[in-house]
């Protein structure tokens, strides 16, 4: 049984440091980033660029420092099924707020 | 009872098969261990995500709602002090990483010395925060009956209002800074308490990392410890351009 369990299981993986290097000099670049283009007016897009570069951070922590891309199938769903499932309830409740009595309050 | 069934020391030994101390009896192999203990740190990850995620939602609305009141109240926050809190969190959640690594190739020197950086950097996380803390206080922009609207009202007054050119808001509207500085001090108190909790771990973790405890094969605690880490400069990830960057330009 344990056999057929863990036959799709991989090791224990070991992130090499070089990795966590590359990715922390990313974060470096994309804090930089992120706070350079508040200086620029953009109107809309200010809000826009500083959010997706956030999502780009938060993604890289999550794959590299916090091992998801070389984790079990089980942690990766997990994660999904977590973002998944808070995107629904943020959508769920501005949808609601959108569209009622907008502007009256 | 003499017919009870009665399991010989040969079966005992057979049911309890050769394993690492650390591994518990209710597991068949150390990788199910790993996982399970693994699987469960994810969920309540997912667990801290919803509790942000509504304090985001709120700030989300309010802001759409009251827009010129968040607009001239996230002018008072200063962008170099949120820039610099950024870069060490980041660094820190680096030295953690290179912490878990240390672990899984058992350095025991270069583990404590990722994990002390680790608290430092921490520290010095609060301190600063705790500067932009105190700029609040002295202005009055703690929510509460000393909260003063002095800043939006007269932005010429305020050398923080006026060099974004902020023009005075109307009194009804102004009153809804206080929300924002509400969801300031929420968001970024919330944020401190989890890196306060973080930097006790880290130091009863450094004590343990000296005696050796996790350079031993088993890493799961600083492993799982990592990723509480991490979740916390993830949130700060999204903290810093929702407070500090978006509303610059407005």
């Amino acid at each position: 049984m344990s056999e057929q369990a863990h036959h799709d299981e991989h090791e224990h993986h070991i992130v090499s440091p070089k990795v966590y290097v590359v990715i922390f000099l990313a974060l470096l670049a994309l804090t930089s980033l992120t706070v350079g283009a508040s200086f620029i007016e953009m109107g809309i897009f200010n809000p826009i660029i500083a959010l997706g570069i956030a999502v780009i951070k938060a993604v890289l922590v999550v794959l590299f420092f916090m091992h998801v891309k070389y984790s079990t199938k089980l942690t990766k769903l997990t994660v999904g099924a977590g973002v998944f499932t808070f995107f629904i309830l943020i959508g769920m409740t501005l949808a609601d707020y959108f569209t009622r009595a907008w502007g009256r309050w | 009872m003499s017919d009870s069934p009665v399991l010989t020391q040969d079966a005992l030994e057979a049911a309890h098969h050769a394993h690492p101390p650390y591994q518990r009896h209710h597991f068949e192999t150390m990788d199910q261990q790993n996982d399970a203990t693994n699987f469960a740190m994810w969920l309540f990850l997912l667990t801290e995500i919803m509790f942000f995620g509504g304090l985001f939602t709120a700030y989300l609305i309010l802001r759409n709602w009251y827009y010129p009141a968040f607009v001239a109240a996230s002018h008072q926050l200063n962008v170099y002090w949120g820039s610099l809190n950024t870069l060490v969190l980041i660094s820190s959640s680096f030295t953690m990483a290179m912490g878990v690594w240390c672990a899984e190739t058992r350095r025991k020197s270069g583990l404590v010395l990722c994990l002390t950086l680790t608290f430092l950097l921490g520290l010095v996380f609060l301190g600063i925060k705790t500067i932009e803390y105190s700029e609040k206080i002295e202005k009055h922009h703690v929510p509460g009956f000393h909260y003063s609207l002095q800043s939006f009202l007269n932005p010429a007054s305020d050398p923080a209002a006026a060099q974004y050119g902020d023009k005075p808001l109307a009194l009804d509207m102004a009153r809804k800074t206080e929300l924002y500085f509400f969801l300031y001090f929420a968001m970024t108190g919330m944020h401190a308490l989890h890196m306060i909790i973080g930097i006790a771990i880290l130091g009863f973790m450094i004590f343990r990392a000296r005696a050796g405890a996790y350079t031993t094969g088993h890493v799961t605690f600083v492993e799982n410890f990592g990723l509480y880490w991490h979740f916390v400069d993830i949130i700060w990830i999204f903290l810093f351009p929702l407070l500090y960057l978006i509303s610059r330009h407005q």
